[in-house]
């Protein structure tokens, strides 16, 4: 059973950005949408491993920032070549004042 | 000097990926996540403003050139409208490629796929080209984009301002996409489940060059050649003149993009036509930010860069004496100083460079 991890304050994250978030020693993406919904996915690219926290969130899609490759951050779908393989995608929950994570 | 060998599949491929150049964590200047975002901010308007001026003019220049074909007359404007066809559609390639030339997916696409198919470039497979280009930037054997190789193939570069070399594997390729089948090499980067598509476009390809050679067989008349397909001759010098100066004369297999790539002040027309790709440093460490927010990522991060070079023709006396060198069997490259305020070079990421700095 994934446990829920404390990841950070909702206000970390600006609106429509992203930041990274790193636990045992896996690094995951963390999203605040424009309607301040939070989104989690895996830290890296599928296509060569660049950590998407330095991309650029436009609406609901995150853009690599190497290859410029796209996916939706809700559903982690691959949207744009040259990435192919979707990403894995997390459960996040807003209580208590924090940001947590299914992990 | 050391025989190096360019192929995807040689041996230099495999020395890549065993030193750790493949895929490599590259130098990169800092620059604040908020100003980092403001650069990176997409929107539509500057480019929708290019793309207008750029169709409007080749409607234009092909209007005149047809107007007054075949008298002499046409031929300013079919140099006009090549240079647009044959170069500016290059910078088009490039940037809509990347995703950063509008903010909505359609339009970049869209014009993708005009740019493509004006350059003899399949979308798909220069899709993953140029993605390789950016993961190991000159990292022989595992970047099918390096232009000058050493020694440099001064004479196919030359040829190529007329875009000779370029055409005829660019239509070599094709054909052979639309036979169903994929060179070697370009099978190694692109995947499997993208090469159906690239096969399709390269037989609708196929199709409009049918038609357009029919038409002019049928008028008797090369002007609808003059129109489709031979402006990528007569209007390539524009893209090779800038394309050489990107990266020639400097290192190879080095990890930090101030030493293996040129940025160069321009005219602005030169400016129009290559989308600002002459802030060519900029580009590559940071390859989401839009063209139009090129210089802007220039004034922030010059102090961390060698200088750039003042112009094309000052760009072209700093290479000449090194190709000239590299000709000639020398094994060197051009290593530019940084100013006091960079970082410095890391020598540990580029020990694997092969060759010496020129004096």
């Amino acid at each position: 059973m994934a446990d829920w991890i404390d990841a950070c304050a909702p206000d970390d994250i600006d609106q429509e950005d992203v930041i990274r978030f790193d636990h045992e020693g896996r690094s995951y993406a963390l999203y605040r949408s424009l309607g301040d919904e939070y989104f989690c996915t895996a830290g890296l690219c599928t296509h060569e491993e660049v950590h998407l926290a330095d991309g650029l969130v436009m609406d609901y899609t995150i853009e690599c920032p190497k290859h410029n490759g796209q996916f939706d951050y809700r559903t982690g779908e691959a949207m744009r070549a040259p990435v192919c393989e979707n990403l894995a995608t997390y459960k996040v929950k807003h209580e208590g004042g924090r940001i947590w994570v299914q992990i | 000097m050391e025989k190096r060998d360019y192929s995807l599949l040689g041996q230099d491929a495999e020395r890549a990926v065993e030193s750790g150049l493949a895929a490599a964590q590259w130098y990169h200047s800092d620059i604040p996540r908020p100003q980092m975002k403001a650069l990176m901010k997409r929107s539509d308007q500057p480019a929708i403003r290019d793309a207008v001026i750029l169709f409007g003019a080749m409607a234009l220049f092909a209007g005149l050139g047809i107007l007054l074909w075949p008298t002499w007359w046409s031929a300013p404007f079919w140099l006009a409208y090549g240079v647009l066809y044959g170069s500016a559609m290059d910078a088009r390639w490039h940037e809509c490629g990347h995703g950063t030339a509008f903010r909505t997916a359609w339009m970049n696409d869209a014009l993708y796929q005009v740019a493509c198919f004006c350059m003899i470039r399949n979308p798909v497979s220069w899709r993953w080209s140029h993605a390789r280009h950016h993961t190991d930037t000159i990292i022989v054997g595992r970047d099918p984009e390096i232009l000058a190789m050493r020694p440099p193939a001064l004479a196919q570069i030359a040829i190529n301002l007329f875009g000779v070399m370029d055409v005829w594997r660019g239509l070599m390729r094709m054909m052979l996409n639309a036979s169903g089948k994929l060179d070697p090499q370009e099978a190694s980067y692109i995947p499997q489940s993208e090469q159906p598509k690239l096969i399709r476009v390269a037989r609708i390809w196929v199709a409009i060059y049918a038609a357009t050679i029919a038409l002019a067989l049928a008028q008797a008349s090369l002007l609808p050649l003059m129109v489709i397909g031979l402006p990528r001759l007569y209007g390539a010098w524009h893209h090779v003149l800038t394309g050489i100066l990107q990266h020639t004369g400097l290192a190879e297999n080095v990890t930090d993009h101030r030493l293996n790539t040129r940025t160069v002040h321009m005219n602005p027309i030169s400016r129009f036509i290559y989308l600002n790709m002459n802030y060519h440093v900029e580009h590559h460490m940071f390859p989401m930010v839009p063209y139009h927010r090129l210089p802007a990522l220039h004034d922030l991060i010059k102090d961390d860069l060698p200088p750039a070079s003042p112009s094309m023709l000052a760009a072209l006396r700093e290479m000449w004496p090194i190709l000239r060198r590299q000709l000639r069997g020398e094994d060197i490259y051009l290593r530019r100083d940084l100013p006091p305020t960079a970082q410095p070079y890391r020598e540990e990421f580029h020990r694997a460079a092969l060759g010496q700095p020129a004096d």
